[in-house]
């Protein structure tokens, strides 16, 4: 008899995203000291999600991070949520790193545990690549259960509701599996003030590259497979196009969505 | 970026510690999803959003400083510093959540028989009940020692008379810790909703904590069990400890306030033109920013000052009169210089800072009136007192 499920959430903690962001000028990477952290938001669907299926079935979810030592703020606050235990990979070689190190390396760290399901939110706020999911279930040899709207698990079975175009397809797969959530799968919960008092007491396990095995010298940003070669800042914004109401306003405002390809 | 701004001039948060910037970004996070979008319409038309209860009751807001029966059990720190974000929305979600906890479930909780922490404090921690606390008579305010509200005993019962006044979640509470005199001195009681006799009515009306019910009650030969008393209260100390408990609350309330009405008018006179510039680059106005900043550093510095003394177990009544007197005082100010700062724009209800002034018109006379807490530290100082 299984006892329980073992869930792993992938969470990124990235810049606020109603603040004003930017890259640095030095190495036009993401500038984290200028602007507040915070838990990728459709992460926190995920642990969510996570926190659910255990209320459900019985099981642990780890939090697993990959980031400077400030990404174990948004540990612990998933831990507040009442995640089990974390796991954070902290190392300042991967200062730059890309999606298929980043891939390469969660996926080490998953090699060093028992897990069943693994869930991330679908895309971060401020690479929004959308392509780790579908990295780690290739370097996992996991089912790849992506675009998740509703997440149920039956015995070895998951079963996800997949958003498409038309509506939805239920894809149903045996664990282990990797299943990325969407915005609006279900509100994440507030951490309560007993959760955030019992998550100083939860287990935090930091490792480095050494620690994982990977060599240094081969991650990074020196060794990332995409750069960011140049950016310019957001031109100030224009002033808008007032439509004056002839009683064809209707019109006129269709024919501008039409003119910018909205319609 | 006034927000930042002004966060970053304060500075406080390195005096906070992790759990306790938790607790208030918790409650910061929740406000501004479920309250903060709702609450000019909820001041305009009277509402008091009891429905909000449970969900306060789930983060563990009610009751949060007091140990066992459901509550958080945090430290007395992180219980001011979630009533100044309440505040910074509303002093009338503030007042709620003040007389749940420190009123009601603080006289339960230190005063009351084992049975009756077992049947309130749950329920109420969880906010599927509700409290209030009736001290305060219309002819008896800063001295409750006159108060005309009696029981008397008739066999093993008791029979309550009077009315109350200026009550707080009065009419939709579930349950009321009422202060009667009797012959043995001032006796607290526990009176639920529904005990024959026992009526409720809401104050009309209002000008000041809109968002909030304020009732009179009335208790007409109310007979209650000898099991009603609140076994542990001797005399008018008891509900005088429990309004310490809320006073303290206040202390950093008040600043919460303070500081939403100062970052609603940076932000407006950030944007608002007035002989070709930003009326934030005028000097009058920055003057009138730097003062206000000032007194909110130094409010929200004495409100910590206490809370750790508090933390220590420590804090003295005095001390909680001059945290209130001051945090008050000033908060009222602030809100007032914004609204001339708004200009005609800050006489609606689109900007916060008069509605936080005319909330605070009450804040500054309950809970001991500005006056008295005067008197108090007076007395403190020279041991004259000047009122009695």
């Amino acid at each position: 008899m299984r006892l329980g499920m073992n869930i792993v959430v992938l969470v990124k903690q990235v810049p606020d995203t109603w603040a004003e962001r930017s890259l640095k000028s030095s190495d036009n990477t993401l500038d984290r000291e200028s602007v507040d952290a915070v838990i990728n938001e459709v992460d926190e669907q995920a642990i969510e999600a996570g926190l659910r299926l255990i209320e459900a079935h019985g099981g642990e979810v780890t939090v697993l991070s990959m980031g400077p030592d400030r990404a174990s703020e948004s540990i612990r606050k998933a831990l507040s949520m009442g995640a089990t235990k974390g796991f954070l990979i902290s190392d300042a070689a991967l200062h730059g790193a890309c999606v298929m190190q980043t891939a390469t390396v969660i996926a080490k760290a998953l090699s060093t545990m028992e897990w069943d399901i693994v869930l991330t939110g679908g895309e971060s706020t401020d690479a929004r690549l959308a392509v780790l999911p579908a990295l780690l279930a290739e370097a996992t040899g996991a089912a790849q259960l992506t675009q998740a709207r509703k997440v149920t698990v039956e015995g070895s079975t998951v079963s996800v509701e997949r958003v498409n175009e038309a509506g939805y397809s239920v894809i149903q797969a045996s664990t282990p599996a990797i299943i990325s959530v969407l915005e609006g799968t279900n509100e994440a919960r507030y951490p309560s003030f007993k959760g955030i008092m019992a998550a100083k007491k939860k287990p935090l396990q930091t490792v480095n590259l050494g620690d994982l095995g990977i060599a240094a010298d081969e991650v990074g940003l020196a060794h990332a497979t995409t750069a960011v070669t140049s950016f310019e800042n957001r031109p100030p914004r224009q002033a808008g196009a007032a439509v004056k109401d002839e009683g064809d306003g209707g019109v006129k405002i269709a024919d501008y969505l039409a003119s910018r390809k909205l319609l | 970026m006034p927000g930042r701004n002004l966060a970053a001039l304060i500075d406080i948060d390195r005096l906070l510690s992790d759990e306790e910037r938790a607790i208030r970004d918790t409650v910061a996070d929740f406000l501004s999803d479920h309250v903060r979008p709702n609450i000019a319409d909820w001041y305009e038309n009277a509402v008091s959003p009891k429905e909000l209860a449970p969900e306060l009751g789930k983060l563990g807001l009610l009751g949060m400083h007091l140990e066992g029966y459901g509550c958080a059990g945090t430290s007395a720190v992180a219980y001011g510093l979630a009533c100044q974000e309440l505040e910074a929305v509303d002093s009338g979600l503030r007042s709620f959540v003040s007389v749940q906890g420190s009123l009601s479930m603080f006289s339960i909780h230190h005063y009351g028989s084992e049975e009756q922490k077992q049947e309130w404090l749950p329920q109420l921690a969880a906010g599927d009940a509700i409290g209030a606390f009736g001290l305060t008579e219309a002819d008896h305010g800063s001295d409750p020692a006159g108060m005309s509200t009696r029981a008397a005993r008739d066999g093993s019962d008791w029979v309550l008379n009077g009315s109350k006044m200026w009550i707080t979640n009065g009419s939709v509470a579930d349950v009321v810790t009422v202060w009667a005199r009797t012959e043995a001195g001032i006796t607290g009681f526990l009176v639920p909703k529904g005990t024959p006799g026992f009526t409720a009515r809401d104050v009309p009306r209002k000008l000041s904590l809109r968002a909030s019910t304020t009732s009179e009650l009335a208790f007409d030969n109310v007979r209650l069990p000898a099991s009603a008393q609140l076994p542990e209260a001797r005399g008018l100390r008891a509900p005088l400890g429990c309004l310490s408990e809320a006073r303290f609350g206040i202390i950093f309330g008040a600043m919460g306030a303070a500081r939403d009405s100062l970052l609603a008018t940076l932000d407006y006179a950030d944007t608002r033109v007035q002989f070709d510039r930003p009326i934030a680059g005028f000097q009058l106005t920055q003057e009138k920013f730097a003062d206000m900043t000032l007194e909110v550093v130094k409010g929200m510095l004495l409100a910590l000052h206490l809370g750790r003394i508090k933390d220590a177990g420590e804090l003295r009544p005095e001390q909680v009169s001059l945290g209130k007197l001051n945090n008050v005082r000033e908060a009222i100010k602030i809100a007032r210089t914004c609204r001339t700062i708004l200009g005609g724009a800050g006489i609606t209800l689109d900007y916060s800072p008069m509605r936080h002034a005319n909330n605070l018109e009450s804040v500054l006379t309950y809970e001991g009136t500005s006056e008295v807490h005067t008197l108090v530290i007076g007395q403190a100082l020279t041991g004259l007192s000047a009122y009695r």
